[in-house]
């Protein structure tokens, strides 16, 4: 259970990103935020595992206080939180393989690091997730002769990789074509579904909320907009949380 | 569109701007002396033809030269009753020469001619005064050249030698015999150069591997969130220095133990052995490699204990390995002969390796101690109440400010031996107490500090100023440091490329794309974990490509560094240059010239290939 309360993050230059937001995601849900660019999905998510280090309110995990933790508490809580991107934010002069084990990298030995050593298991582990997202033979390849598609992947697998208890989806699928939106789609479904991981997607389109969502959350300038079941929204919450000159499309 | 009308002012502006850029360049004309009038004058034109015959004509090759001699008869002036005594017919057998007249009066010129020489020789025709063929004085500069069959007709012009006995003009002609060879020039600039390539070799290693660490702490973005609270900042401000001190003293210590059984080439073995296996055992043990669970606190106390058991011995085993080299390269030094300086060198790093351990264990007991103490202090701020923080950074500032200043005041006095401690031991210590007491009390208990900016700006600060000093006035400093020679120069060159680089590896770290930054931060890496996975695999390519070009500018550097001591061709050029001797000047020239190029052909070959 993941409880956001009264969240506000005020960037430099008194620009306010996010503002007194509060929700909660029970465990296992798969949570869209949608609402327009810039309109603070992706400080949201960033907040959850503190890359970014909110102004005001809390965020407990089961129990938790995230904002709280010191630094090796965080380290801790971060590596149970998988992280996907946009733009995937793989290293792309590594290998895929090294990219996937980067995902073990909260439990490794810093100074096992420093050698560039990781256990066995690891690499086994690595393979195997690797094979789960359908792309083991890619494995010492270059991550930037794969494909978006692929690359998208190996960011899942990363995110595998750490045995997470929470994936923190900041738009998978925006920098692909509808085909490959659905597969990766699928692949975060399927881990939702079987893991019981917590899942928190968001997303631009919502034909896409609809088909994976279990409940979304709406933001609009840094307001919550909009808190309910994929269903819910009609065309007057459409205009809402996307504005007055929206239109739907899909 | 009112700005583009034309107006007075404006032209009265542009012209005002012009006439400065005139005066500007007036003034700079003057202080460079600019004078074309010189160039014209005879006087520089035909130094400037000397210079420029002898610079492309480069001393590196020479022959086996032959000489051949003839002596002819000659009267200076004629006799004053018109005859001529009667001269010995001259052996035509070998070769000979003819004056004709034979005869004249002083500064008047003779006819010569050269028979049976050897084809194609030269040399010079001069006069010998007094009557004694085998005088080895002769004067005149008159030369001539044999054609194929070695005849020669030349002029020789008489000096105001006069006498009324017989004098002589001799010809001596040269000629080439064998296969060319290399000039004595050309086998000391091939010595000098091979010394300055390796110079620059040598320095440019030496600065890659100190630039890299440093280029990380001058990089912005990788220090900008580091922030940490007054606590920490004071503790491990207060750590740093007793660590080093007391890393200094234990493994000194360690190496007084070492030199107990320095000459027991078994038991050096034995350690260089087992001491590092025993490390690694520990470490093995100490360091598990993935763990879920926090471990207890006494098994952590009891890691601590293992891994420092373990640090020790790898100390140990250290300088037992400088004395096995030492004892090595002794044994081999005899027996390699021309391979020598492989046991040279390894003499050279047993010696440098015995130097830098106990520099390296001071500087690793500072970090550790500076870092653990550091974490308790953030550890403290984190947990205990803000009041008590607040009273425990009143405290630890104050101690901290005074331990800072009283090492630099300390630092003064060695300086500039001021010898009066209210200036140098006991002002800095009240100031800094002082001024750690203040700031104490004006920082909220809790908040963070961007020590992570203010360590980048000092070492940027640092790296500017140093950069700004041109290698070769270092390379002065080091020659009086280490002595004249490529030692210097390797010291001054390594300098400047460590803070040269450093400035440039750390702007290719603040341009790498912060994504996959994100990305590691996020499953929970540490911040060296961050910099191992997402930013060293980003910039390898440039640093490559900077490291090489830092290698081409060195081969440049290395050729002139000798001209202030520092080693390499740069001293015998200059050398050659004030002795004049512009042929074997050309020589070094030359070598520098072909060195040069090729090493930037190969350096672009090896950036298209690797980058």
């Amino acid at each position: 259970m993941l409880q956001v309360k009264n969240l506000t993050k005020i960037y430099e230059g008194n620009v306010k990103a996010l503002d007194n937001v509060s929700f909660e995601i029970p465990k296992g849900q798969f949570l869209a935020v949608i609402g327009l660019s810039g309109s603070g999905k992706s400080t949201l998510l960033r907040c959850i595992n503190r890359l970014i280090d909110p102004t005001e309110g809390q965020i407990l995990w089961d129990g938790e206080d995230i904002t709280a933790a010191t630094p090796d508490e965080m380290r801790r809580i971060r590596r149970r939180i998988g992280m996907v991107f946009q733009h995937f934010n793989l290293v792309h002069r590594s290998k895929v393989i090294t990219n996937v084990l980067a995902g073990r990298l909260g439990y490794v030995n810093p100074a096992w690091s420093l050698l560039n050593r990781f256990p066995k298991e690891d690499m086994v582990k690595a393979l195997k997730q690797l094979e789960r997202v359908g792309i083991a033979d890619k494995a010492d390849s270059r991550a930037d002769e794969l494909s978006g598609g692929q690359q998208q992947r190996v960011g899942i697998a990363r995110a595998l990789m750490q045995d997470p208890n929470m994936i923190l989806a900041d738009e998978p699928v925006a920098s692909l074509d509808p085909v490959l939106a659905h597969s990766i789609m699928k692949h975060l479904e399927e881990i939702n579904k079987n893991d019981g991981v917590t899942v928190l997607c968001s997303l631009h389109f919502l034909d896409l909320v609809h088909r994976y969502a279990d409940r979304v959350v709406a933001l609009n300038e840094g307001k919550l907009v909009f808190e309910g079941l994929p269903k819910e929204i009609d065309d007057q919450k459409f205009k809402d949380i996307y504005g007055r000159d929206a239109e739907r499309v899909g | 569109m009112k700005n583009k009308k034309a107006s007075p002012w404006k032209s009265i502006q542009t012209g005002l701007a012009v006439l400065l850029v005139m005066i500007v360049f007036a003034y700079g004309f003057e202080i460079t002396n600019i004078d074309l009038e010189e160039l014209r004058s005879p006087q520089r034109q035909t130094s400037l033809q000397r210079v420029t015959r002898a610079l492309v004509r480069p001393d590196i090759v020479e022959f086996e030269k032959e000489e051949e001699r003839a002596n002819a008869p000659v009267y200076v002036p004629c006799p004053e009753d018109g005859t001529i005594p009667e001269l010995p017919e001259p052996d035509t057998s070998g070769p000979y020469i003819v004056a004709s007249p034979a005869c004249a009066a002083p500064s008047e010129s003779v006819t010569v001619e050269g028979f049976n020489f050897s084809p194609n020789s030269t040399g010079p025709v001069r006069f010998v005064p007094g009557s004694d063929p085998a005088n080895v004085v002769e004067l005149g500069n008159d030369t001539a050249t044999a054609d194929a069959d070695g005849h020669f007709v030349a002029q020789v012009r008489l000096p105001g030698r006069e006498s009324e006995d017989v004098q002589y003009i001799r010809a001596t002609m040269r000629h080439n015999i064998g296969a060319p060879r290399f000039t004595e020039t050309a086998k000391v600039t091939w010595e000098k150069i091979i010394e300055t390539v390796f110079l620059a070799l040598l320095a440019t290693t030496l600065g890659t591997l100190l630039a890299i660490p440093l280029s990380f702490i001058a990089a912005r973005n990788l220090m900008k969130p580091v922030r940490s609270p007054l606590t920490s900042v004071s503790l491990s401000l207060l750590g740093w220095p007793i660590g080093i001190g007391l890393g200094f003293l234990i493994v000194n210590q360690i190496g007084a133990m070492s030199a107990l059984i320095a000459d027991s080439i078994a038991a050096n073995l034995l350690s260089v052995v087992i001491a590092p296996s025993l490390f690694w055992v520990a470490f093995r043990w100490a360091m598990p490699q993935e763990e879920i669970k926090i471990p207890s606190p006494a098994l952590r106390l009891a890691r601590l204990f293992v891994i420092f058991i373990g640090v020790l011995l790898a100390f140990f085993a250290l300088f037992q390995l400088a004395e096995l080299t030492t004892t090595i390269s002794l044994a081999l030094r005899p027996r390699l002969g021309a391979a020598g300086f492989l046991a040279n060198f390894l003499f050279q790093v047993s010696d440098i390796l015995r130097i830098i351990t106990p520099a390296a264990g001071a500087l690793a007991a500072g970090a550790v101690v500076g870092g653990t103490l550091g974490r308790m202090g953030q550890r403290t701020a984190e947990r205990a109440s803000a009041s008590s923080v607040k009273t425990l950074n009143l405290i630890l500032t104050a101690i901290a400010g005074a331990t800072v200043f009283g090492l630099v005041g300390a630092l003064i006095e060695w300086l500039y031996q001021v010898g009066r401690p209210e200036y140098t031991f006991w002002g800095p210590i009240i100031t800094g107490a002082v001024l750690g007491f203040l700031l104490a009390l004006f920082t909220k208990a809790k908040t963070t500090l961007p020590t992570g900016l203010v360590i980048y700006t000092v070492t940027r600060t640092i790296l500017n100023g140093l950069r700004s000093v041109e290698a070769l006035v270092m390379a002065i400093v080091f020659v009086i440091a280490v002595g004249i020679g490529p030692f210097a120069g390797v010291m001054a060159l390594g300098l400047h490329t460590i803070v040269s680089l450093g400035k440039l590896y750390s702007e290719q770290v603040e341009s790498i794309s912060s994504g996959p930054l994100e990305a590691v931060t996020a499953t929970g890496a540490n911040r060296l974990q961050t910099i191992i996975y997402a930013v060293i695999p980003q910039i390898v390519p440039p640093y490559i490509s900077y490291t090489m070009y830092r290698w081409d500018i060195n081969v440049r550097m290395s050729t002139i560094i000798g001209f202030v001591g520092g080693g390499g061709i740069g001293f015998l050029l200059q050398q050659n240059i004030n002795l004049l001797n512009y042929r074997a000047a050309s020589a070094q020239m030359l070598a520098i010239a072909i060195v040069v190029a090729s090493m930037d052909y190969v350096s672009s070959v090896l950036r298209e290939k690797y980058v």
